[in-house]
């Protein structure tokens, strides 16, 4: 496997085994193709979006609810996914949105990963009380399903600031919301990784040195965990762009003015009655595209770091 | 004792050449290797890690792990060939004619399942018993190999029996359906010094009494010096020599066995330093043209660099090397440095 | 302190005693949880993984301890490098008390001086990291390079030293084969300049002609940097062709100590003779060697008296309750009544010279 080394180390990574594996699925480079289109169409939105969808002065409402373009003779060029009843144009809407869902959910992965790996490494290299104290609050904590934990850590937040407040900080509240519910599944495989890697005598070599508990984590056992840190993060970053897309459609997650994937699919959803679909269908094919993606990415992933199946 | 010449042999495996597919190209793990066993006979395998012995092994009883494959040769058991056999057919052949003995005693035995039940449900596999003949049977078996207190110990479960216990059930198991054939792989490396030394009379003494021809697969030259008849030393993937046991430990004919003769520490003289063989065994990958050892080796010639020997004739053991032909090794050369 | 005196049995090699273990003992305790035991009204388990030994070692001298699995002789290399506290005894290492309470810069300065080779080097080498990196971790955590071209120039020669060149360095570990791994880990372990060495079963994990190149390795480093060496190891046969004087432990006990040949040519306690007997030699070609009855008891609840009692053949009524001292003997010390008692004579035994 190759580390990330200055020299030669593309070479390396061109000839390993992970980067073989890779190329010989179909599934997993059509994963990382869709993966990697929709990352770039949604970060690179302000330049591509023919509008600005947030933008008040650009909208008109004599363009509300125009259909698809290809579906309908009534469709408009300029807004070839059609328009909402405020005249937003929705591709523009969904490479926005997109990008807050992805915002959200990479920051949320890195929350609960920070968290994670923190407790697993004390838990695991520790050992005793403090491993037993820490494992029985994930046991309770898995007890719970993520989306309510969630839920529980906004509904705190809503009743202890004002709205308008809350609306300022609801990003960085949805992203500690939603990274404290996963970070469970990180300590516990960290502590697997780190009471095996503690056994190694090549931590034992670093004891016998008389390096720091601290050093040896940091230095020795932490790189060796990165891999099932990794499968993990892949497959929770779909994870968290499902809870957050849930908490947003079910109204506390980001407000209407900067809508999420999530938000979108619920504002469509209020007119789903009324025929105009395209408002809801469009998100919500986009959102289960892309969560497709990262988990097949995520799978291939753990099957390809996986020495026994390999 | 066997005496190969006059009895049709057992096993015959004639130019068997395992390889392994893989992403940078087909690895020959045992290239070209042909040996007889004859009927009741103990043949040592010996080598390093990764001389291709256990894939050998592997191979004649039908248990290759794939992508491992038989790509040429034939196997052939008391005339018949086996190396072609589909799989249902090869399973009856491996318990009924040929029994096998691994390394770790655990993963023999099913964790779950008592050793008298596993006893019967293969004895009942492989012969036409009832219920209570086959449990008669199993418990002669333990009791055949050294169990105390048979009558009870048949209902324990594998976890209940020490580690050389436990190596003994996997015997009974492997001696069953009475086989005439037992490839044993390691069956002692597992074990601490004074059980090895329990398990190789138990192996050598049921093996006399029924008759059992015995491969025995190991990297441990003492326990093949005092068990096998014959013994075939393995180098990358190729038998570097083969011939009787005593033959080949006091008077090694090719190089490689000279130096894995020197290189194990005796009890006899204490010499300052051990003999060592410089450099290591060749990755598969990288196993030179000519004969595999002419890297390593202290007497070669250029004629070694080039052309491959076949076993040939060297005393009463037969040796890959080019010392032994008329020919000669050809030009020598100088030695370049070949340390480490 | 007795550091000092200097009337060790093999005091011509200097420094008398060098290393000096003195009642030492582990015990682990392998209970089930808590809870369980409460429930299940389970007695505490505890395993006597080394059970009060005194070893004296020389400076120079090569002191190995044998056995089977489960004697405890790992046990007793992790206690002298500190890997494990003991339960009791006391570890002297040139005189210092390793359990005393010292300075952060004085435990160093101790730690620098001893070392350990260990048994798998497939684990014994961190996968992420580079060779260079793996040796240069001692240098770096002792301080003991002056700049950055120091250090390149120590870890080249370290390389040098164990027939690697500098530029493997740049290699990760799974680039190598086990017997190379094993040169790199005891390059790592010279490293720091240490006079002694730990070596657990640093062969047994290596094929035969791999381990005589250590083992030569071994010996000649040890002859270039006057190194002292507590070496572990299943194998007679290697602890014969490497040590000075050999001690043999049988569940967590010594039960003999003597000079290396003396041990092999004069064995006294019966285990030791049993150990002699299972040793696979290439000359025994057709002979059988003889078969030891019984197996090692476990250490959880070892047998009263002498624990070899069960599978000796000398056995009697006081070896059932009274564990026997170790007692003096040819330049060692034997631990068994029969032999105090005169019951059983000391046996020559001779081996084939050459072959």
């Amino acid at each position: 496997m190759a580390g990330g080394n200055p020299s030669g180390w593309l070479a390396r990574a061109a000839d390993s085994d992970v980067w073989w594996s890779f190329k010989s699925s179909s599934l997993t480079v059509a994963a990382a193709v869709t993966t990697l289109a929709i990352f770039a169409l949604a970060f690179l939105s302000p330049v591509l979006a023919p509008h600005t969808p947030f933008d008040p002065a650009t909208l008109s409402l004599s363009d509300g609810l125009k259909p698809p373009v290809l579906l309908s003779p009534d469709g408009d060029w300029s807004f070839p996914l059609g328009t909402d009843e405020q005249g937003r144009d929705l591709l523009s809407s969904i490479m926005y949105g997109t990008r807050l869902s992805l915002v959200v959910g990479l920051a949320s992965v890195v929350v609960a990963m920070v968290i994670g790996i923190t407790l697993g490494l004390v838990s695991g290299y520790l050992g005793g009380t403090v491993d037993a104290v820490i494992m029985r609050i994930a046991d309770v904590q898995l007890t719970f399903p993520a989306i309510l934990v969630a839920l529980l850590i906004d509904g705190v937040v809503r009743t202890v600031i004002s709205v308008q407040r809350h609306d300022e900080i609801a990003l960085f509240v949805i992203v500690g919301a939603i990274g404290l519910s996963f970070w469970v599944s990180y300590a516990r495989t960290v502590r697997g990784s780190v009471m095996v890697e503690k056994g190694k005598e090549y931590v034992q070599a670093a004891r016998v040195i008389g390096l720091s508990p601290v050093l040896i984590m940091v230095r020795h056992v932490l790189p060796n965990v990165t891999g099932p840190v990794l499968v993990i993060a892949t497959l929770n970053l779909g994870l968290a762009i499902i809870t957050e897309a849930t908490l947003s459609f079910l109204g506390v997650g980001l407000p209407p003015t900067e809508p999420s994937l999530g938000t979108l699919i619920r504002l469509g959803n209020e007119v789903l009655q009324s025929g105009d679909w395209w408002i809801t269908v469009f998100p919500g094919v986009t959102l289960a595209v892309l969560v497709l993606a990262v988990n097949l990415l995520g799978d291939w992933l753990r099957d390809a770091l996986n020495p026994k199946l390999r | 004792m066997a005496t190969p010449s006059n009895n049709p042999p057992l096993l015959e495996v004639k130019n068997l050449r395992v390889e392994f597919p893989t992403r940078r190209g087909t690895l020959l793990a045992v290239d070209d290797v042909s040996f007889d066993i004859a009927p009741g006979e103990v043949l040592g395998v010996v080598g390093e890690s990764g001389a291709g012995k256990s894939l050998t092994g592997n191979a004649i009883i039908g248990l290759l792990e794939p992508p491992g494959r038989i790509a040429a040769g034939e196997i052939r058991l008391e005339g018949r060939r086996i190396d072609n056999l589909p799989y249902e057919e090869m399973r009856k052949v491996r318990g009924a004619r040929i029994g096998a003995i691994f390394q770790d005693p655990l993963t023999s035995l099913n964790p779950l399942y008592s050793v008298g039940r596993q006893l019967v449900e293969t004895i009942q596999t492989h012969l036409p018993l009832s219920a209570a003949d086959a449990r008669r049977r199993a418990l002669d078996l333990l009791k055949e190999v050294g169990i105390p207190g048979a009558e009870t110990r048949i209902d324990h479960y594998p976890h209940q029996f020490s580690g050389g216990m436990r190596q003994r059930v996997v015997i009974a198991l492997a001696l069953c359906a009475g086989p005439r054939l037992i490839v044993a792989d390691e069956p002692t490396t597992a074990l601490d010094v004074s059980i090895q030394a329990q398990i190789i009379a138990l192996l050598k003494g049921l093996c006399r009494e029924h008759a059992t021809a015995v491969m025995l697969v190991t990297h441990d030259m003492g326990v093949i010096a005092e068990t096998a008849d014959r013994v075939a030393v393995m180098y990358a993937g190729r038998i570097a020599e083969i011939g009787p046991v005593r033959d080949v430990v006091k008077q090694a004919r090719h190089p490689y066995t000279k130096g894995l003769m020197g290189s194990i520490p005796s009890l006899g003289v204490r010499h300052d330093r051990l003999t060592q063989i410089d450099g290591t065994m060749p990755r598969l990958t990288e196993i030179p043209p000519g004969c595999a050892f002419n890297p390593r080796c202290t007497e070669r010639g250029s004629r070694c660099l080039s052309e491959r020997p076949e076993l040939m004739s060297a005393g009463t053991s037969r040796a890959a090397c080019w010392l032994h032909d008329r020919g000669g090794v050809g030009a020598p050369i100088v030695r370049e440095t070949a340390d480490a | 302190m007795p550091d000092c005196t200097t009337d060790g049995p093999i005091d011509g090699l200097g420094g008398g005693r060098f290393v000096r273990l003195t009642g030492l003992k582990r015990y682990f305790d392998v209970s089930a949880p808590w809870l369980v035991r409460a429930l299940e009204g389970r007695p505490r388990q505890i395993v006597q993984a080394v059970d009060g030994i005194d070893i004296e070692i020389a400076k120079g001298e090569t002191f190995s301890l044998v056995g089977e699995s489960g004697c405890g002789k790992s046990t007793v290399a992790r206690l002298v490098v500190g890997l494990y506290p003991p339960t009791a005894g006391s570890i002297l290492f040139d005189g210092n008390d390793m359990a005393r309470r010292r300075s952060q810069a004085e435990t160093a300065a101790l730690r620098r001086r001893m070392q350990m080779i260990f048994q798998d080097p497939y684990a014994s080498l961190n996968p992420r990291w580079r060779v260079f990196d793996i040796i240069a971790e001692p240098i770096r955590a002792f301080d003991l390079s002056r700049d950055k071209a120091d250090l390149e120039q120590r870890v080249g020669d370290l390389l040098r030293q164990v027939r690697l060149t500098p530029a493997d360095g740049r290699k990760y570990p799974h680039e190598f084969s086990g017997g190379q791994r094993q040169r790199i880990s005891i390059a790592r372990a010279l490293a720091s300049e240490p006079e002694f060495l730990v070596c657990d079963e640093p062969t047994s994990a290596l094929d035969v002609s791999v381990q005589a190149q250590i083992l030569n390795l071994m010996v000649d480093l040890q002859r270039r940097l006057q190194l002292t060496y507590l070496f572990i190891s299943h194998n007679l046969a290697v602890v014969y062709h490497i040590s000075t004087r050999v001690g043999v432990m049988y569940l967590g006990r010594l039960v003999e100590v003597a000079p290396t040949d003396t041990l092999f040519r004069r064995p006294k306690h019966p285990y030791t003779r049993m150990l002699l007997d299972t040793i696979p030699d290439l000359e025994m070609t057709g002979r059988q060697r003889a078969p030891v009855a019984g197996e090692v008891p476990s250490p959880i609840n070892p047998p009263s008296g002498c624990s070899f009692h069960p599978r000796c053949p000398f056995a009697n009524e006081r070896c059932k309750v009274e564990r026997p001292k170790a007692l003096p003997s040819e330049g060692g010390t034997v631990a068994c009544h029969a032999i105090e008692e005169g019951r059983l004579a000391v046996e020559e035994r001779s081996y084939d010279a050459g072959r």
